[in-house]
């Protein structure tokens, strides 16, 4: 099908495109991308101890913290001068100097460089709680060839997700129940063998794919008395084939998302698929969870983008028999998978939706003069349904937050230009500084269309005193999405602590509900004593045609506090009850897990829980899914 | 401000400051031309007085209105939009700054004269002003004078707080030059009885919940409804209320604070008219020119005036746990839908509150109390006698909670006396004997006059003593309760005691379902006092507390003779079928001829207030019901229940427990 003609002119996009991943995710690329691989698993058995390089080994801890955020050699910090900088080379923002973090970090949170928290330096196996082994499933896993461990370490790394207590807990060096065992299956036929044997021996089995989640997800049931094994999927992360008439790949549910895309970029294609997770989470996570990416509005989210999913069960697998790209054959069995976090089985392979990488790529941003014309803008936009590949509008304290973010400049001109524009936008326009809001945009495509359809979003905006900010303001905030999760360390090393959260709201709510909030936060804050002003603050990220995705970021200083944590949740416990008394739902993409279970019945009746529980109880009578999310 | 500023404080409660006394040493035209910077509600979105209009008529909750109205009647939609256009610019108000000021000039004059003091409590307003910065602001002042609606608007003018936007009636407004004045210093008209007008009903709710809504301008009602012609608290009035909170309700604001203002008047300037329509005579139509005949008024004077703003109640407090606010998710919010019962009853319960955080906030004059006991003595008392009781009861008010007002520098004596001379229009000390006064005879000097001659001025008393009735009442319900119960066992006291609050809930404030909280109150006053002692299950009067239990009683006793007339009057003479046009002089003559005939003794029968409320006391207690005939509404009557209901009030026999469960 494909002419040489074209296939090279897709090998330059796909360079191209590479080098925008690049851009915004990763300063450089030295590693190799993941095989594209069409045998099946046992012919990989010779090679099993050969090494396959993907981007996450199977001891994480090579790589990534086990008490924050990402890699290890990627953190923020206060440097002997006090300026903050970002450390490692892989990010754009790495080796940068931050000149007005501080300035903002204390100023916002009334924190004081002064006064630090540090974390446990190390992680003391010694404090982990010996792993309650089933010796007769291990005798006979033993056979199988399937890689395990109970090493305390890669035990803990598996027994949490990304929730702030989670995070606090480990940084004080405090372990609760975790995983005793952890497997690394390396295709279908593995997780088969595993199912079958904790069956067999009724061990409780809880799939552990990117370890990104924000629901308490992973957590380990307390009440757990069977052996807990983590089945690890990141060894399962091949694309197994690529079907390009029919523009699907067919992928081992492990693979994470960045090496998903660059593997899919090396062939010219892409999923599109971007959530803010995609350094870290895995595809099987994804639709374990009903994931949403940031450029949904050209590709779709998860559910939009699976063709087909292979799950096994203690049942068996559940498949369809075809590809067909819709079908009216009762219920769609893929939306009992579709969200089951865990509770039914292991996602093995799913085929997916893959497109060409686009021609042309620009980012842009828009001012606002204050945040409800902002969101009056993307209302009309996704009415006249022509929202870019990504458009998110912050308030006015995450603009604020944005500012703070700006690294060092290097040459006196762009500064120079950064305060022509703030004139310009604060005097000459008449702009509150302290009201103005932006919203940044991505545009994808060819180019003639890019170009036409960013005039068509720039008329709009106008309309609603929108007024273009640049390419850069547009790009730095894309590129804070993946560093944001990093700056929660920060925080956190200076009494501060802070989460997200997100949910989705029909269009008429959307400013009711910010509003309500926030000030809901503000409130409940200083009802629980806390000292400080908290930042609470959100941003609209995602339009549909009938509402939008609302994302939170809620953070303050502790200082004084006896249980932080148990505060924090209290206030983010308040802020869920406002988010559903002003018409939000219970979760647009991160899940339900256990964080958010007490409030699912009322969000789905009791007859929608009786469904799912049954289809619980026919595919897992034993319970050996047992993580106990959802439900 | 300025050392030389006195405050007042009330035992230990609010600092009043008299905001006269500066006028009176400076200019009144730099007071009025002064800087006026008021801090706004921190989410105000700017806007006109025609661009609030025109956010109200483009409303989608108006259009869905106009939409069903036009699918009923078949009428063209844009005929029924151009009426609602027609509506809201009649209904709407066009606050300008230079009017305030106009108004603040000439009320500093007018003010200075007709009053001695007008006091303000500070911290109230400081309150206040950091309400109106957090959350819409719903300022909820009683009615008792129409120099109430001046009054607020110029205590915030002086104190730098944003100018309310006012609801007002319709009558105010056809008085031609002092209409536009009055809507140019906030003030939007209202219909007097609206009815079934869809449209109206609509543009009106619209336009006041986006008031609230948007922060345009704090927002100012009397939830009593009326001016209150006895001076004792209405029950509340449910429409506007509900408007005002409806935007919380469906989450369109975080909370809405409303503030009690408690505005209480040593002598109110419309005494004499009150007591005249609450006999039936007509107040004059409201006019440019009355307003001018009324300037006599200007010379006379009305002591000393207490304005207390309460602390802000904040709805999203009060409703926790009461209102789901997820009823609104499955519908458009902006749909014309009944309110769901919780929040008719959420609405309800909130107005009460309201009402009764306005009572206690009042300040009783010394001659509040005085009135009190004149009003049990109607043939007259010594002097003495006054003054001794005056001073008992002035021991137990206090001991009740009640604000006073009683200057502690001056005898005692002196401050009676002085109260006395400032209402001789009601009473005056003749050779040691106080007497009320009668008021010229007019007409025939028919026995008839007589009896109306005089009921003006009891009925004036009885207005002076029913500003303080709020703090006697649940004691005073308790004591007669004790003495109606067939025992003196706590929960047969208790039973008495729900049944009188239902039976006079139209008279007196109770808020609904707090009767527990309310016996629980009663209980420990008369303990407090020394009236009763309560010993495991039983209630019962002190040695010395006989006196203070009669008193109390006799609080009550003339609405309970009051009720009986009319319990009487209905099963006895009236025909089993009326309208309202007939109820109320049926009654009045009825009673008239009692009167004469010397079988009653209460004047308060005679009040128009009392009789209505009998009326809608017994629709409540289904003993009437009420249906429309031909354009009027008609009611039946059901001897038996009014006889049942008017047997257990007499004691004759004892209430049912489950009847009022309703409290």
């Amino acid at each position: 099908m494909a002419s040489n003609c074209n296939s090279s002119e897709r090998q330059r996009i796909a360079q191209q495109r590479l080098k925008i991943i690049a851009g915004h995710l990763q300063k450089d690329d030295d590693r190799e991308p993941p095989r594209i691989l069409a045998n099946d698993c046992k012919a990989e058995a010779s090679d099993r101890n050969s090494s396959r390089t993907s981007t996450m080994p199977k001891r994480r801890q090579e790589i990534m913290k086990w008490n924050g955020w990402g890699y290890s050699d990627s953190r923020f910090l206060f440097n002997k001068k006090g300026q903050a900088e970002f450390t490692g080379k892989r990010y754009r923002l790495s080796g940068m100097i931050l000149p007005s973090l501080k300035d903002w970090f204390e100023g916002t949170f009334g924190a004081s460089l002064q006064h630090k928290t540090p974390a446990t330096p190390v992680l003391n196996s010694r404090d982990v709680q010996p792993p309650t082994l089933n010796e007769a499933f291990i005798q006979d896993l033993k056979p199988t060839g399937i890689p395990f461990s109970h090493e305390a370490e890669d035990r803990v790394f598996r027994a949490h997700g990304h929730c702030l207590h989670e995070i606090f807990a480990l940084r004080e060096g405090r372990f609760g129940r975790v995983p005793d065992l952890v497997v690394w299956p390396s295709c279908h036929n593995d997780v088969v063998k595993i199912v079958e044997l904790a069956c067999k021996h009724n061990v409780c089995l809880i799939p552990y794919g990117g370890g990104t989640s924000v629901s308490s997800a992973l957590e380990c049931p307390p009440e757990e008395t069977r052996s807990i094994v983590s089945l690890d999927t990141s060894q399962m992360n091949r694309i197994l084939w690529i079907d390009e008439k029919n523009l699907t790949a067919h992928v081992e549910a492990g693979i994470i998302g960045q090496d998903l895309e660059r593997a899919l970029n090396e062939s010219g294609y892409c999923t599109g698929h971007e959530p803010d997770s995609m350094e870290f989470s895995s595809l099987g996570g994804w639709v374990a969870t009903r994931a949403s990416g940031m450029k949904k509005n050209i590709y779709g989210n998860i559910e939009d983008l699976v063709v087909h999913i292979k799950m096994v069960t203690p049942r068996g697998v559940i498949e369809k028999s075809c590809q067909g790209p819709r079908m009216s054959t009762g219920p769609d069995i893929h939306h009992f998978i579709l969200g089951s976090e865990g509770t039914l089985g292991v996602i093995t392979e799913v085929t997916m939706k893959i497109r060409p990488v686009p021609e042309y790529q620009k980012y842009g941003s828009v001012v606002f003069p204050s945040f409800e014309q902002g969101v009056a803008c993307l209302r009309e936009v996704a009415k006249q349904r022509c929202a870019p590949a990504s458009i998110r509008l912050m308030d006015n304290a995450q603009f604020q937050f944005g500012h703070a973010l700006k690294p060092q400049v290097s040459s006196i001109f762009t500064s120079f230009l950064d305060g022509l524009k703030k004139f310009y936008i604060t005097k000459f326009k008449g702009f509150d500084p302290h009201r103005l809001c932006v919203a940044t945009l991505l545009f994808e495509g060819d180019r003639e269309r890019v170009l036409q359809h960013e005039k068509q979003v720039y008329d709009i905006a106008a309309k609603f005193g929108g007024l273009a900010a640049g390419e850069d303001n547009g790009q730095r905030g894309y590129m804070l999405t993946f560093v944001i999760a990093y700056l929660r360390d920060l925080g956190m090393d200076y009494y501060v602590i802070g989460e997200s959260f997100e949910t989705s709201v029909p269009w008429d709510r959307v400013l009711d509900l910010c509003r309500n909030v926030k000030e809901r936060i503000v409130r409940e804050c200083k009802e629980k004593g806390v000292q400080f002003p908290p930042l609470s603050t959100c941003r609209v990220t995602q339009t549909y045609d009938a509402g939008a995705c609302v994302y939170f970021y809620f953070a303050f200083n502790y200082r004084g506090l006896g249980d932080p944590v148990h505060v924090y949740e209290q206030v983010e416990h308040a802020a869920r009850e406002e988010i559903l008394a002003n018409g939000g739902s219970l979760s647009h993409h991160h899940g339900v897990g256990k964080l958010r279970k007490q409030w699912m019945q009322e969000s789905i009746s009791n007859v929608g829980m009786g469904m799912l529980k049954s289809v619980k109880d026919y595919v897992d009578p034993d319970n050996i899914f047992g993580n106990r999310n959802l439900l | 401000m300025e050392n030389s500023v006195q405050f007042m404080e009330l035992n230990g409660w609010e600092h009043f400051r008299d905001i006269l006394e500066e006028r009176r040493r400076s200019s009144d035209l730099s007071h009025a031309l002064r800087s006026f910077n008021p801090q706004p509600y921190k989410g105000m979105q700017p806007r006109s007085s025609s661009a609030l209009n025109r956010t109200v008529l483009e409303s989608q909750y108006l259009r869905y209105v106009i939409q069903q109205m036009s699918a009923e009647n078949g009428e063209p939609s844009e005929v029924i939009r151009e009426e609602a256009a027609g509506i809201l610019e009649e209904m709407s108000q066009n606050l300008q700054l230079g009017f305030i000021r106009f108004l603040g000039f000439t009320l500093s004059k007018v003010f200075k004269r007709l009053f001695r003091r007008i006091h303000v409590n500070d911290e109230g307003l400081q309150r206040l002003q950091q309400a109106i910065q957090e959350y819409p602001v719903v300022l909820m002042p009683n009615h008792r004078s129409y120099v109430d609606f001046l009054v607020l608007s110029y205590i915030l003018f002086t104190y730098d707080i944003s100018i309310p936007v006012i609801a007002a009636g319709i009558p105010l407004m056809g008085m031609k030059l002092v209409g536009e004045i009055f809507r140019r210093s906030g003030a939007f008209f209202i219909r007097r009885a609206i009815g079934a007008d869809k449209l109206y009903w609509a543009v009106l709710s619209e336009y006041v919940r986006t008031i609230v809504r948007t922060g345009y301008a704090p927002i100012e009602f009397y939830v009593e409804g009326l001016r209150s012609r006895s001076l004792k608290s209405l029950t509340p009035k449910l429409g506007m209320m509900h408007m005002v909170i409806e935007p919380f309700f469906k989450g369109e604001v975080y909370d809405i604070s409303l503030v009690p203002i408690s505005i209480s008047y040593d002598r109110v300037l419309e005494e004499s008219l009150l007591a005249h329509e609450l006999l039936g005579v007509p107040k004059p139509k409201e006019s440019t020119m009355g307003l001018l005949k009324a300037r006599k008024v200007l010379n006379e004077d009305y002591g000393t005036m207490h304005v207390c703003f309460g602390h802000p109640v904040s709805v999203r407090e009060l409703a926790k746990g009461k209102i789901d606010r997820r009823q609104y998710n499955l519908v458009p919010r902006d749909l014309p839908v009944r309110p769901s019962e919780d929040c008719q009853a959420f609405v309800n319960t909130t107005a009460h509150t309201i009402v009764h955080l306005q009572e206690e906030n009042m300040v009783l004059s010394p001659w509040s109390l005085m009135a009190t006991i004149l009003m049990q003595n109607l043939e007259g008392m010594d002097w003495d006698s006054l003054a001794r009781q005056t001073q008992w009861l002035k021991e137990l008010a206090l001991g009740f909670g009640a604000h006073l007002d009683w200057p502690g520098h001056m005898p005692c004596s002196e401050v009676m006396s002085s109260s006395l001379s400032l209402h001789r229009s009601v009473a005056r000390c003749e050779a040691g004997r106080v007497l009320l006064v009668e008021e010229e005879p007019q007409g025939t000097g028919s026995p008839e006059e007589g009896v109306f001659r005089k009921a003006v001025t009891v009925l004036m008393c009885a207005s002076y003593r029913n500003q303080a009735l709020h703090v006697f009442v649940r004691p005073a319900v308790l004591a007669v309760a004790m003495r109606t119960a067939a025992s003196s066992r706590r929960e047969d006291i208790f039973t008495c005691f729900r049944f009188l609050q239902e039976v006079f809930s139209n008279e007196f404030i109770f808020i609904p379902g707090r009767g527990g909280e309310d016996f629980e109150e009663a209980c420990s006053l008369l303990k407090k006092c020394g009236a009763v002692q309560i010993m495991d299950q039983d209630i019962t009067v002190m040695e010395g507390g006989h006196s203070t239990m009669a008193f109390l009683r006799a609080i009550l006793e003339p609405y309970v003779e009051a009720y009986q007339v009319v319990f009487r009057y209905l099963c006895d003479e009236s025909s089993p079928v009326f309208t309202e046009k007939e109820f109320v002089p049926a009654v009045r003559s009825h009673a008239l001829k009692l009167m004469l005939s010397g079988a009653l003794e209460s004047y308060d029968v005679l009040s128009s207030d009392t009789q209505k409320n009998v009326l809608t006391a017994l629709l409540r207690l289904d003993a009437v019901t009420k249906s429309r005939r031909a354009e009027k509404m008609e009611f039946r009557v059901n001897k038996a229940v009014i006889n049942r209901i008017g047997d257990t009030l007499a004691g004759r026999i004892t209430p049912p427990t489950a009847s009022h469960s309703r409290l």
